[in-house]
């Protein structure tokens, strides 16, 4: 069986049953581009923007969705294929408050339009995410702007009522990614798309807003959303890819050690992501590792040593604090033996700290006294 | 773990106990609720509560409190008298199978029912589920450690495991899920009383030799010392004189709370190292702010023991500084030269002098993280273990008969109170309560009570009762929840205003010392 072959662009390439056209072309380095699919998750065929020609068929065939098959000939980027792909990007494009630079490209109307999204939106930026969009990357890869197509109204309210997430129906394009993130990756089952036709709607259960339905503010849905529907609420219109620099971190939060990229401008964290198609998480954060990093930026971060004197602390400097805890640790030690002092060390901290508090605890203070709250 | 994260997909069955995954674990529950909802595993969940993975479960079986052992015998009672076990593995891996064997005899579905309440048909569809498993897998946490009985517990679930031949292989073994982020590399680290980093031990002398060695001291002491739980009464008789706190806040999470804020209170001196002003910094004699992950490099070690980098994204507040570096500065100014110019050197050092990190270097990690055991560096860790043999050669059955819970309910404390953790916050809320949005989700203590409950004690939801066990008193919201089992109500302890442990018995499981969170006795009245 392993002699299955499909040809692609003319090269030809062996795959495994149960492969899609996709599948293959990403193994081989070939680039198909995709909008809805989302890794892990089933394909929707939803936005058709994956769309091949493949010989001897009548229509164009998603290629996320369709299975290799011995002896198909596909290609990846004929006319027919790059002509589909420009009208159903038009067609998004026109869909909604998409105010990049894509959107005004050829300057016809611009003005008015910015103005009515800048009125929605309470903002004078463009959008929030422009710089990192699915649709506007590929709106210039194709060439296209959204004022081809007469633009349809904005039907449905932003929800904002949250403390975590902006649901901006506006620039919504109703992928799905959101869907299949929350059910399929995450599994929390919060959301599905509501309503039929021109009407649709990505709507938890009876159209209520996140924080009354299922939702666990996992973000999974605002990772996978390709546009500005999905945005952190405290990073929109404050997080802009080219300002920020990103670090990848382990979470801190419990033993799962998701792996996150911090994103980082002035010595702030403007907002966390999941790192992608890394273990142990592949992108997946919950709520504490993905929104709860306020705690750094607080204003009753430790800032001094303190020094406790008559019932009251007072500052000190880090030179007399240190002498003076190595000065009363010493005298302890001396007075009461070793085994009068006792460390708690923390499953908090990294490896190197505790290996520190271990070493001094045994080398320096010579006792076994030492341990952690891990019981706790 | 003895297996890893992305090998629960693996499993044709899922044992999850006493792990509230979807809230303390969530991003390991998706593992769990993928493999159930696509990839066709079974799910079994033993918990007292209704949590959010009953939903998913093909059979919740819901144990009285701390009954665990009875219902675990019980399973194993069952596999083994319908042949389910594994004989081969057995023989060749195992010992003490007799022993087992004749302690289970009388955990007879119908006798494991009267202890835990459990259906005695019940038992015998999970015990089939489980024992027929090609591969299964059994995930625990604090809800199974935080007994009396815990280590009973714990080896318990090892039995069955072993039992079945689930261990050694792909979608099976025995996983213990880490509460917070590093517990993993705390014990690793040696930050336990009885050993160095890697296990090993202080009382032995070639051990106790090697660090002498490499630290470049003399007489480092050989006998085990204190754990936190024997350390707070210790400092309440005045025999523990100063203490070195880094990076916790016993005062909010330690058991028996009252009794916890006396002793430290009666230190001669208490120095605490932290982000914050924590409940237990309040009573300091010297505080050292200290900077927090996002603002060093360093390694964490999760659950499925991966050594991970943390890496430095921001510069510390002004005036705070990274807990070793303090730690080398009282060190060198108690006459010991400990200098270190970077974690990676400190990292170096771990990896010397500690056989399982010894192949483990940060260029190695520094995309993808590295499982321990990793001997060398041409070595590419061990995401299972056990594979071939267990680490002490033949893995050993414990005969464990059933201890009931230290404490019981009577007529004055006629509830089962039980303690944990929420989605939302994260231990005892130092963090997660400085953070607007969770505050905002879940913005004060609560007492999760069943709604018959509710009516029997002419409480309603949303107003406040208080809650009284034999050591103290709190006062909490109630929240009638279909979560709750009528007899038993849940507490969260991440609120130091109405702290959860006040309540909590401090008796201790003889071997591993842990307290019994998961059980005390308590009475609630509607607050005035
Ligand atoms: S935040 Fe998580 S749970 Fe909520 S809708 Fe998005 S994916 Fe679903
Ligand atoms: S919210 Fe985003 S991910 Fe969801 S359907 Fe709309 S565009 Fe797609
Ligand atoms: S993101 Fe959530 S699941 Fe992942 S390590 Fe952090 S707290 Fe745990
Ligand atoms: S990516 Fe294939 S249809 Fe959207």
């Amino acid at each position: 069986m392993d002699d299955q072959k499909i040809i692609i662009n003319g090269n030809s390439f062996s795959f495994t049953a149960g492969e899609t056209i996709l599948d293959v072309a990403r193994r081989n380095q070939i680039d198909i581009p995709t909008l809805c699919y989302l890794k892990g998750a089933s394909p929707t065929g939803a936005c058709r923007i994956c769309v091949v020609e493949v010989k001897k068929a009548r229509n164009l065939m998603p290629a996320c969705s369709t299975p290799a098959e011995n002896n198909m000939e596909v290609q990846t980027e004929s006319p027919a294929v790059i002509e589909s792909r420009r009208m159903s990007l038009q067609l998004m494009l026109a869909s909604g408050n998409h105010n990049c630079a894509v959107r005004g490209s050829d300057g016809r109307n611009w003005t008015a339009f910015q103005l009515n999204v800048q009125d929605q939106d309470a903002s004078d930026d463009l959008c929030p995410v422009w710089g990192d969009c699915k649709l506007q990357s590929l709106a210039y890869r194709y060439q296209v702007s959204g004022e081809t197509f007469p633009a349809t109204g904005n039907k449905y309210p932003m929800e904002t009522v949250n403390p975590f997430i902006i649901r901006d129906f506006s620039r919504c394009i109703l992928c799905g990614r959101c869907v299949q993130a929350c059910n399929e990756i995450q599994v929390n089952n919060a959301i599905s798309i509501g309503y039929r036709g021109a009407d649709a709607k990505i709507i938890a259960a009876g159209d209520r807003p996140l924080k009354d339905s299922d939702c666990v503010f996992c973000g999974e849905c605002v990772q996978a959303c390709p546009v500005g529907a999905l945005v952190e609420k405290d990073a929109r219109y404050d997080w802009r890819p080219w300002a920020d620099k990103k670090v990848r971190t382990t979470c801190s939060y419990c033993g799962v050690g998701c792996q996150l990229d911090l994103h980082i401008r002035d010595n702030r964290i403007i907002k966390v992501s999941g790192t992608e198609e890394t273990p142990p998480n592949y992108g997946s954060l919950c709520v504490k590792g993905r929104f709860g990093f306020n705690f750094i930026h607080s204003e009753d971060r430790l800032t001094t040593p303190l020094i406790k004197e008559n019932g009251k602390f007072r500052e000190a400097s880090w030179d007399e604090a240190l002498d003076l805890t190595a000065r009363r640790l010493s005298e302890i030690k001396d007075k009461n033996g070793p085994d009068s002092i006792g460390v708690l060390t923390s499953a908090r901290i990294t490896n190197e700290d505790n290996y520190a508090a271990m070493k001094f605890t045994r080398a320096v203070l010579k006792t076994n006294n030492i341990d952690h709250c891990a019981r706790l | 773990m003895t297996n890893t994260i992305a090998d629960i997909e693996d499993a044709d069955v899922i044992l999850v106990t006493g792990s509230n995954t979807t809230e303390n674990h969530p991003v390991l529950s998706t593992f769990v609720k993928r493999a159930k909802q696509f990839k066709n595993s079974r799910l079994i969940v033993v918990d007292p509560r209704r949590i959010k993975l009953t939903e998913f479960s093909d059979h919740w079986l819901r144990p009285n409190l701390g009954t665990d052992v009875a219902w675990i015998n019980g399973l194993m009672h069952v596999i083994i008298a319908e042949n389910l076990h594994d004989p081969e593995f057995i023989e060749a891996r195992t010992t003490e199978f007799e022993a087992l064997k004749a302690m289970v005899e009388k955990f007879t579905p119908d006798y494991v029912e009267t202890i835990t309440g459990i259906p005695a048909g019940r038992i015998i569809d999970a015990a089939r589920m489980y024992a027929r498993a090609q591969a299964g897998a059994i995930l625990y946490c604090m809800g199974i450690t935080q007994h009396t009985t815990g280590t009973d517990n714990v080896k318990s679930l090892a039995n069955l495991a072993m039992l079945c031949g689930n261990l050694g292989i792909s979608g099976g073994g025995v996983n213990p899920l880490r509460g917070q982020n590093n517990v993993q590399g705390a014990c690793d680290m040696g930050g336990l009383p009885n050993v160095y980093t890697g296990y090993q031990k202080v009382t032995d002398e070639a051990a106790r030799k090697k660090m002498e060695k490499a630290w470049a001291v003399k007489d480092l002491p050989g006998q085990v010392g204190l754990t936190v739980t024997e350390m707070v009464p210790m400092a309440h008789e005045g025999d523990i004189k100063a203490m070195y706190i880094i990076g916790e806040n016993p005062l909010v999470s330690d058991p028996d709370l009252n009794h916890a804020e006396k002793s430290f209170a009666n230190l001669e001196f208490l120095v605490v190292q932290d982000i914050f002003m924590t409940e237990t910094a309040q009573l300091a004699d010297v505080i050292l702010p200290s900077a927090c992950f996002a603002e060093k490099d360093g390694t964490f070690s999760n659950t499925e023991r991966r050594v991970q980098r943390v890496r430095k994204a921001l510069d510390a507040p002004e005036g705070a500084k990274g807990d070793w570096e303090i730690t080398s500065e009282i060190a060198r100014r108690m006459g010991y030269d400990m200098f270190y110019e970077t974690s990676e050197e400190i990292f170096e050092e771990i990896a010397r002098v500690t056989p399982s990190y010894a192949g483990i270097t940060y260029d190695r990690i520094d995309s993808v993280g590295i499982h321990w055991p990793c001997p060398d560096t041409d070595h590419p860790g061990t995401p299972i273990l056990h594979t071939a043999q267990f680490t002490h050669g033949k893995g050993v059955f414990h005969a464990i008969d059933y201890i009931p819970p230290a404490e019981q309910t009577d007529d004055e404390y006629p509830l089962y109170l039980t303690t944990g953790r929420v989605l939302y916050h994260y231990h005892t809320g130092t963090m997660t309560r400085r953070t607007e949005g969770l505050n905002e989700r879940v913005p004060e203590n609560f007492v999760e009570i069943s709604a018959a409950d509710a009516d029997k004690y002419r409480i309603e939801d949303g107003g406040k009762a208080k809650i009284a066990s034999r050591r103290g008193e709190i006062i909490a919201k109630v929240k009638v929840s279909e979560k709750a089992v009528a007899g038993s109500v849940f507490i969260p302890f991440h609120f130091a205003e109405a702290a959860a442990n006040k309540l909590t018995s401090a008796a201790l499981d003889p071997v591993s010392k842990i307290p019994e969170y998961k059980v005390c006795a308590v009475k609630l009245s509607k607050a005035a």
